[in-house]
């Protein structure tokens, strides 16, 4: 069947300089005129091929450019977004350019957010409908445009690879011909997409668009930028949050060759040099006193112990089915645990940077940032100069993982680029990037059940004691005290269970700033729901998968990725001894159904292996298995570092970690062996960037349960076992 | 100072103790060589000194006067690079590609030394290239990979 939509949103088109087709796509129709005035005066006075209200420009020399809205940042997004537009707008792949959206809430905006932010394995969720309808406005036009010019039926004529042609009379016009023709056409109220069943790109396991580039260094990130007359910057901030530069003295490292200036900001002091070594050196060679400020004192189990004194207090309830409380009291068996998860750093492997010219009454900022918006806000902030006299050029990320959803980096490299008189690059050393992140923060869970006499679950109470990261973030979503964030793989708990109760403690830690890290709310709340659900399949003596599977009756998804998993993994097959394997199912608002078989070995020391895991994965409809596969690859990957090691700890309010010897992560000889099985499917497409991480910890808590049969109820899961062992 | 950087001769003006990284990165504008630690311990800085991976960020240019640096920008003129670089297309292996210069500097060093290294030599010469987005499955698989194209011969451009 044909699915015919009505335009619910604008499709503005207009004739740019030079005669292109520009096709500008908006979520919402408000300001419409507005921001088309001022694509044409932008596409006026500059070249033809430059219009920022477009997803789609083909100018007469044919090429196709797609601007994209979302950035790329390992995810594979501008593959996946192309082939949207792609498809629909009926070109290959091969002629296909890409461009980074500049920012643009109106005409970027990501609908799960309200504005311009690459996040939330969101991408595909958001952009799957209206991209494919913007590449079928477009083609429609093209389409329209050639059959008026042939005088015959549009319908008698067929889009192939960027060329029309009229079947009966085999004539064709390509879209650069056509372009300009297109341009003056109505645009169609109603645009017909293509049955799923007839695409010939989704779906499939197309080549990445952005692999060339990342193979022999042109790949330009924010780090890349080079301008004439710029000078790098290093940074170092109190190593305090909220504490001061109390004395400086530079003259050490004025005295550094190389060294042009030194920037002292209040909280922080900057070297300006003509490269990096000297900044480096600059700064190792200035002398300065901080003032620790109130969280000189600070240290990690300070910071536990409010956790836990939180989580004796009810909080606000996200979720609530039943009478827990009654329940719990009239069952045979009551099972009880606490879980802890630390604080984390994202670890990008491109460290902070943003390059910035501030000039009399404007400013240009290069940098990679997953929320441009707030990137040039940010700017326009520091500066005070007006949003449009900020301009912001984005570049491809070097990782992002939830750190590049914050623009302290901007902020401070603005402050720091408004004392030099000159463009400069300022670039954390990987020891700023570890102690200056905005980290995942440390949660402190509260989890009960009850069991009837056959072991079945008959009650489920949750407490998660943490921050609520989107009352900062985003407020406007933050309604009736409830972070959405925070609980969200608790409420979505598809076991069967009659009586469940999930609470969120609001408890913020001022002594370090915390915010979204790959897996969001999600990672911290399937490690304990996955984790206790565990506990619970020992207490009633069941398989750890059979007894799942019992409280899924009403997700039949669930099940068949589980069943899935099981099999691929082995489950219940033999292993020797010190071997072990677990489970974890995922189900969140991503929309995504994730099972993965975790298999680890812990040897005589007690170090732990990880030697396969299996992932079972029903995100929907595919765009790109390939991507998919690699999502859930290198989810794993991140979320096997963040589960056995990662952990960053403070001391005084410092942050003891520094660098990859003490925030220890995944290598090459390390890694266990992938396997992603994918479930195909036409339901409505699901994330698939955070799943991967926020499964493995559970996965592998409940496998070295199974090899050891000790209980880990605190991440990292190597030293929690260490203690254990003890 | 004389360096031979990718078969050319580059004069500069640096302090002998500047680390490679820096002179290519901030002197010669030579980006496709990331900073990933400043310490030895990430490999993303890695490139070729007479065919041999080194850490650019913990090498001085003084130790590389007199010998042939090859950097991610030619390595795809080298035999074994230019495989190294279509089998890393082959199976789409970056995906930030932040890491990729390291992982395909040090793997071609690899392949240079060892025609046919075992996954035993590739976690040896890869354990120092960190991925933070795990792309260690599909490097060791794009490895084996150009590995199995014919005979591979050659070092570095000199
Ligand atoms: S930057 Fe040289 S090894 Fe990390
Ligand atoms: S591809 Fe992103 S760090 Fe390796």
């Amino acid at each position: 069947m044909m699915t015919t939509v009505s335009r619910r949103e604008f499709v503005t088109v207009v004739a740019a300089a030079g005669g292109g087709l520009l096709l500008g796509y908006r979520a919402e129709g408000a300001q419409r005129a507005a921001s088309t005035a001022t694509a044409v005066a932008t596409a006026g006075t500059t070249a033809a091929s430059f219009a920022p209200n477009a997803f789609i420009r083909i100018p007469p020399d044919g090429s196709v450019t797609l601007v994209m809205p979302q950035v790329e940042m390992g995810q594979g997004v501008y593959t996946a977004l192309s082939m949207l537009l792609a498809e629909e707008l009926e070109v290959a792949p091969g002629q296909i350019r890409l461009e980074h959206a500049p920012p643009d809430d109106k005409l970027y905006g990501n609908q799960f957010f309200g504005e311009q932010m690459t996040g939330a394995s969101s991408s595909v969720r958001a952009f799957y409908e209206p991209l494919r309808r913007a590449g079928a406005t477009a083609r429609a036009m093209l389409v329209a445009a050639a059959a008026a010019s042939w005088n015959v039926d549009p319908a008698s004529c067929r889009a192939h690879k960027g060329v029309v042609t009229h079947t009966p009379t085999r004539r064709s016009l390509t879209y650069g011909v056509l372009a300009a023709r297109a341009a003056a056409l109505q645009v169609p109220d109603k645009v017909t997409l293509k049955d799923p069943k007839d695409f010939t790109l989704i779906g499939t396991p197309a080549k990445r668009l952005d692999t060339p580039g990342k193979v022999n260094g042109t790949a330009q990130f924010g780090i890349d930028v080079r301008l004439p007359g710029m000078l790098i910057a290093t940074v170092a901030a109190s190593p305090v949050l909220g504490g001061k530069v109390a004395r400086l003295d530079e003259q050490k490292a004025k005295a550094v060759p190389g060294v042009r200036q030194i920037v002292r900001l209040d909280d922080g002091v900057a070297v300006v040099a003509d490269h990096m070594w000297a900044a480096k050196q600059g700064l190792a060679a200035l002398d300065i006193r901080w003032d620790d400020g109130p969280n000189a004192k600070l240290s990690t189990p300070d910071i536990v112990q409010g956790l836990a004194k939180a989580s004796e207090s009810p909080g606000v309830t996200a979720r609530k089915d039943g009478d827990p409380e009654s329940a719990l009291a009239g069952a045979a068996k009551k099972v009880e645990a606490v879980y802890e998860a630390p604080f984390l750093a994202h670890v990008t492997m491109e460290p902070m940077n943003c390059t910035v010219h501030v000039r009399k009454d404007s400013c240009e900022v290069w940098t990679g940032s997953q929320a441009l918006s707030r990137a040039r806000a940010a700017a326009a902030e520091v500066t005070g100069f007006p949003l449009e006299k900020v301009v912001l050029h984005n570049h491809l990320l070097g990782g992002g993982f939830g750190r590049r959803l914050e623009v302290d980096y901007v902020t401070q490299a603005v402050r720091i680029a408004k004392e030099v008189n000159a463009p400069v690059k300022v670039v954390w050393t990987r020891e700023e990037d570890v102690q200056h992140d905005v980290y995942r923060s440390y949660y402190y869970d509260r989890m009960t059940a009850g069991l009837d006499a056959r072991g079945t679950p008959v009650a489920w109470t949750h407490r998660i004691v943490g921050p609520a990261i989107i009352a900062r973030y985003l407020p406007q979503a933050f309604k009736d005290g409830k972070d959405i964030d925070a609980v969200n793989g608790a409420v979505q708990l598809l076991y069967d269970i009659p009586a469940i109760q999930v609470e969120h403690v609001r408890h913020e830690e001022p002594v370090l700033n915390t915010g979204f890290w790959r897996g969001v709310g999600v990672t911290h709340n399937n490690f304990v729901v996955e984790s206790f659900i565990d506990e619970l399949a020992a207490a009633s003596k069941q398989d750890p998968v059979a007894f799942r599977r019992t409280l899924l009756g009403k997700s039949p998804r669930a099940v068949a990725v589980l069943d899935l998993a099981a099999r691929e993994g082995r489950w219940g097959k033999p292993l020797p001894s010190g071997r072990g394997r677990g489970v974890a199912l995922l189900y969140s608002d991503w929309s995504t159904y994730l099972a993965q078989v975790a298999e680890v070995e812990v040897n005589a020391s007690g170090d732990v292996r990880v030697h396969r895991i299996v992932c079972a994965v029903d995100c929907g409809r595919i765009v790109n298995p390939d991507i998919v596969k690699a999502q859930i690859e290198s989810g794993v990957v991140y979320g096997i570092s963040g589960a056995l090691w990662g952990e960053v700890t403070l001391k005084n309010g410092r942050v003891e970690q520094s660098n990859f010897h003490n925030y220890r992560v995944l290598r090459m000889n390390e890694a266990p062996q992938i396997e992603v099985h994918l479930v195909r499917n036409g339901e409505a497409p699901g994330g698939i960037g955070e799943p991967g991480t926020a499964v493995t910890a559970a996965a592998l808590s409940n496998a070295i349960y199974a090899a050891t049969g000790k209980r880990l109820r605190k991440l990292p899961l190597q030293s929690a076992l260490a203690l254990a062992a003890r | 100072m004389d360096l031979m950087i990718n078969g050319e001769r580059r004069q500069i003006d640096v302090p002998s103790d500047m680390p490679v990284l820096w002179v290519l990165r901030d002197v010669l504008g030579m980006t496709g060589t990331k900073f990933g630690c400043g310490m030895s311990l990430c490999g993303a800085c890695t490139v070729q000194l007479d065919g041999q991976a080194i850490r650019s960020c913990v090498t001085p240019v003084s130790a590389a006067a007199g010998k042939a640096i090859t950097t991610i920008e030619a390595i795809g003129a080298t035999p074994v690079g230019k495989k190294v670089q279509a089998a890393w297309i082959a199976l789409d292996v970056p995906q930030c590609g932040y890491c990729q210069s390291g992982q395909i500097m040090s793997a071609s060093a690899l392949l240079a030394r060892n025609a046919r290294p075992t996954d035993a030599d590739i976690d040896a010469a890869m354990a120092g290239n960190i991925c933070r987005c795990g792309t260690y499955g599909r490097v060791r698989a794009a490895i084996k990979r150009a590995a199995s194209e014919a005979s591979i011969s050659g070092r570095g451009v000199r």
